[in-house]
């Protein structure tokens, strides 16, 4: 390939290498790519394909370990082997990027206003006073409410979506050529997702900027990009236009990239099942402050009066934004919290159970949580981390007896029994999540509450997630509680739904019900946000 | 979802490496830990099996060598030994003709006018230097004889000290008991610190709040008056020392460790743990300490250096170790006394204190660089 003219940004044999203590690691392994004028490219890929180290590369944003080689030219100006001096006169100004995080990406100590006006102050060498008006005119820009108050606000006093509006605006004060969205919407509520995006797609046709998108997520690229590059391990796989990619894709991973939408449903348990767990005016409050002689002074209701019936063989999907209280409801109704209600399971009445009157019964009610890297314990091997559970209930249980069931519970989950061995770290985000599923599965419960526990995954690693959950289900009669902000997984798992929002349920009903006719405002905004994007 | 470890997962690899293994892989190539873990090593073995090499106990007294240099000869000399075996011959009333010293036996030959008692050779008994004198050969009817005997030559290598005892067997007595109480009260401070800070973490709310009120009054007492309590009331000995000491260090641990056990407490497998039924014991047993270790095993290294100093700080004080029992600060503050007149008293404890003190901060290092949950 020879150098495109046009090319806003044009790389040549791109390589990203990162020396480790096993050896090196190619994380990109030569790659072309063009960026045109006023375009947006999207990036896809799933984890570790390399597709955020190949701009990371670029912009000279490697970790410590890190080493890039190759060609990457800004308008002809080659940028891989720039000296910082140098580079920093093209990034922040002529290319600018915005992250995943809007929460860690800004300086809790400074005022937004400051933080916009930092690459400003610094590029065009004007006093901060100076660039307050550009400043202004920014926030106005991006959809911020009263900038002339917002402008001294500190992020914390901000959400997630205004934010990552603010880092958007920071990437905007130059007016740059290129901006490089590193996963811009992913930590995102979807109703924000889709505001955010339109305010790119606004912003794009204003400044004719070009866009380089990098996101795992079909739904955003299919809206939003022009052109697809597919990468996988570190290489290009295909790229083409999004009709070529969505409609003719040539290559088999794109083709299974595009098939990984969740499908499938799931029927309603019939009328007499029997109900296992029951949770009646869950109410739920955490305490804020407080000091060594003084109670709390405040307190924050988290889920309001909630009434959860669950049937045996039935998955209910819980749904809501962040902080709607969802997570909070799946652990109080396992008694991880404290909390006020009437809770009976398989008939029995556990309101006035303690934490030691609760142990017997936690074998039977278990939880799987949604970070695969946080929820297992570094430390111990996958073998420890499975058989604990085994340790607490089962003590009579001999050690040969206990490796025994790991190696069932592990051929169950579909992995290695040779995993037990191996130490956490050593696997993937969807092994991991296998891992986490095994723990709950080798106590034979009759009850697991499942919170988001395919957030964190790739959708392709997600569709064989839920399908394992689906097969253990068939097999072992089980009652699922699926808590998750992402609609399309809901409705393949659940048969039953129930919207939250602030704590309170804003609407429940059949899975079919709720999404072809959703009755309350919310829901409808909820499914539209989501939808429109698929 | 851009995560980097995912890209470095070996996928056919059938044993596990845990995050011990792989910290022990990079402390390995650490070569300045590496140098200070031998060193270490090797100081440990000279201070707890070099006694067995040597034939001077720590509190045997020399009247005859006191303030020696160090020196590889051995004492004493040639000279002295000809001036030592002149004044003998005098007393015994007898010439002195010839004299050698070879290693550690002499020949002489004494000539007298007349014919020598060879009961005589009991005044060279008497002198301290010569013993086991014998007559070899009887010359000219007896007025001249030839002796030969055995010389008590003692090496002090690095010198004696103001009463005459060999600093070499003194500075590995003070090497065991400096390292003993180094380690041992950094492994008081280890116990007591890290159970407390867990369980202080762990429970939180009130508990922690009580907890940790306990252990800023016990920082706001003073360590020496704490020490002359417990000295007062216990009697002085060894293990009352890394007691108090330990008793003292603990409560950073307590700090750290409690700091760590907040921000495990918010992670996932805790709360995992939680939902399998263990009790809040079994949690920080399995889960919350073996998560802490990182932290604490640098902090150890940190703890034992200055252990060490404490401990020297109270011998000082006439709180610590009892002569004739001696520890490295304990002979590096006698040294210093001296430096003028006697400085080999002052530079070899110091050269052994501060080789030691050296090498645990390379371990250190080199343990916070392998242990870092940055590169994971």
């Amino acid at each position: 390939m020879t150098d495109n003219k046009d090319a806003v940004l044009s790389v040549r044999g791109l390589k990203v290498d990162f020396t480790t203590p096993d050896g090196d690691v190619n994380a990109v392994k030569g790659i072309d790519l063009d960026v045109l004028p006023g375009e947006t490219l999207a990036v896809v890929g799933e984890s570790g394909s390399g597709k955020s180290q190949t701009m990371m590369g670029i912009m000279g944003l490697l970790a410590q370990n890190g080493r890039v080689a190759g060609s990457a030219k800004y308008r002809g100006k080659e940028l891989v082997g720039l000296s910082t001096k140098a580079l920093n006169e093209v990034r922040g100004s002529k290319i600018t990027m915005i992250f995943q995080e809007p929460m860690t990406s800004l300086d809790p100590l400074y005022t937004i206003g400051r933080q916009i006006a930092e690459p400003i102050v610094h590029h065009k060498g004007v006093s901060f006073k100076q660039a307050k008006v550009r400043v202004l005119e920014l926030l106005k820009l991006v959809g911020i409410p009263e900038p002339e108050r917002r402008i001294n606000s500190y992020p914390h006093e901000m959400s997630g979506g205004q934010r990552q509006r603010v880092m958007i605006a920071m990437a905007l004060a130059n007016e740059p050529d290129l901006l490089i969205a590193d996963e811009p919407t992913t930590a995102l509520d979807v109703t924000i997702q889709a505001q955010i995006l339109d305010l790119l797609r606004d912003l794009q046709k204003r400044f004719g900027m070009a866009i380089v998108l990098i996101t795992h997520d079909l739904g955003v690229v299919k809206h939003f990009a022009e052109r697809v590059v597919v990468m996988r391990r570190g290489e290009v796989v295909e790229k083409g236009t999004i009709k070529d990619i969505f409609e003719r894709p040539q290559e088999d991973y794109t083709k299974m990239l595009l098939a990984a939408e969740p499908s499938g449903s799931k029927s309603a348990p019939e009328d007499k099942a029997p109900i296992m767990l029951e949770g009646r005016n869950v109410t739920v409050d955490f305490a804020i402050g407080g000091g060594f002689f003084t109670s709390a002074h405040t307190r924050f209701r988290a889920v309001d009066g909630v009434t959860v019936r669950l049937k045996q063989r039935q998955t209910i999907g819980i749904v809501g934004e962040s902080g709607s209280g969802k997570s909070t409801l799946g652990r109080a109704l396992l008694r991880l919290l404290p909390s006020n209600g009437q809770y009976h399971f398989e008939n029995k009445n556990i309101s006035g159970f303690d934490r030691a009157a609760m142990r017997p019964l936690r074998r039977e009610l278990q939880l799987v949580f949604q970070d695969p890297y946080g929820s297992l314990s570094p430390r111990q091997t996958v073998g420890e981390i499975i058989t604990e559970g085994l340790l607490i209930h089962e003590p009579q249980l001999s050690r040969a007896d206990r490796d025994k069931r790991a190696i069932a519970a592990l051929k169950e989950v579909g992995l290695d029994p040779g995993a037990r061995n191996r130490y956490p770290h050593e696997f993937s985000g969807g092994q991991r999540q296998r891992i986490a599923i095994a723990r709950a599965m080798i106590l034979k419960p009759k009850v697991v509450i499942l919170d988001e526990p395919t957030s964190a995954l790739d959708r392709s690693v997600q569709g064989q997630v839920i399908e394992l959950l689906r097969d253990l289900q068939a097999k072992h009669d089980l009652s699922y509680i699926f808590i998750s902000h992402d609609l399309a997984v809901i409705k393949a798992m659940s048969d039953y739904v129930i919207v939250m929002k602030s704590g309170k349920i804003v609407e429940e009903g059949q899975t079919d019900d709720i999404f072809d006719a959703p009755q309350h405002d919310y829901t409808k905004t909820l499914i539209g946000a989501a939808f429109d994007l698929d | 979802m851009t995560d980097i470890s995912t890209t470095n997962i070996p996928e056919k690899e059938t044993q596990g490496r845990s995050l011990f293994q792989l910290a022990t892989l990079r402390f390995r190539r650490n070569r300045a830990a590496m140098a200070g873990c031998v060193v270490l090593f090797f100081i440990t073995l000279f201070s707890f099996f070099g006694p067995y090499f040597l034939s001077h106990t720590y509190d045997q007294v020399f009247p005859s060598y006191v303030t020696i240099p160090p020196s590889l000869e051995a004492l004493p000399k040639a000279d002295t030994l000809g001036d030592v075996m002149a004044g003998v011959a005098s007393r015994a009333r007898v010439q002195l003709k010839e004299f050698a010293v070879d290693g550690n036996t002499f020949t002489a030959t004494i000539h007298s006018d007349q014919p020598i008692d060879p009961r005589a050779t009991r005044y060279f008994d008497r002198a301290n230097e010569f013993q086991g004198t014998k007559v070899a050969a009887t010359e000219d009817d007896g007025k001249t004889l030839k002796l030969s005997g055995n010389v008590n030559r003692e090496y002090f290598f690095f010198g004696t000290d103001a009463n005459g005892r060999d600093m070499l067997a003194r500075i590995m007595l003070g090497g065991q008991i400096s390292l003993a109480v180094g380690f041992l009260a950094s492994l008081v401070s280890l116990a007591v610190g890290v159970t407390y800070g867990a369980i202080s973490g762990y429970i939180g709310g009130r508990v922690d709040n009580v907890m940790m009120r306990l252990i800023e009054i016990l920082y706001s007492l003073p360590f020496v008056f704490l020490v002359v309590v417990l000295v007062v009331f216990f009697g002085r000995s060894f293990i009352l020392i890394f007691l108090v000491i330990g008793a003292v260090e603990w409560l950073d641990m307590a700090r750290i460790v409690r700091g760590q056990t907040l921000a495990l407490k918010r992670r996932e497998f805790i709360g995992a743990a939680q939902a399998l039924g263990l009790t809040d014991w079994q949690i920080i047993r399995r889960h919350i300490i073996p998560n802490t270790i990182g932290p604490v095993i640098v902090f150890v290294t940190v703890v034992v250096p200055k252990v060490i100093l404490l401990e020297s700080f109270l011998s000082f004080l006439g709180l610590g170790v009892q002569a004739p029992l001696t520890s490295w600060g304990a002979l590096i503050s006698e040294g210093a006394n001296k430096m003028q007149s006697a400085p080999w008293l002052l530079i070899f404890p110091a050269i052994f204190f501060v080789v030691t003190l050296f090498s645990l901060n390379f371990i250190g290092d080199g343990l916070r660089d392998a242990l870092d949950p940055k590169d994971r």
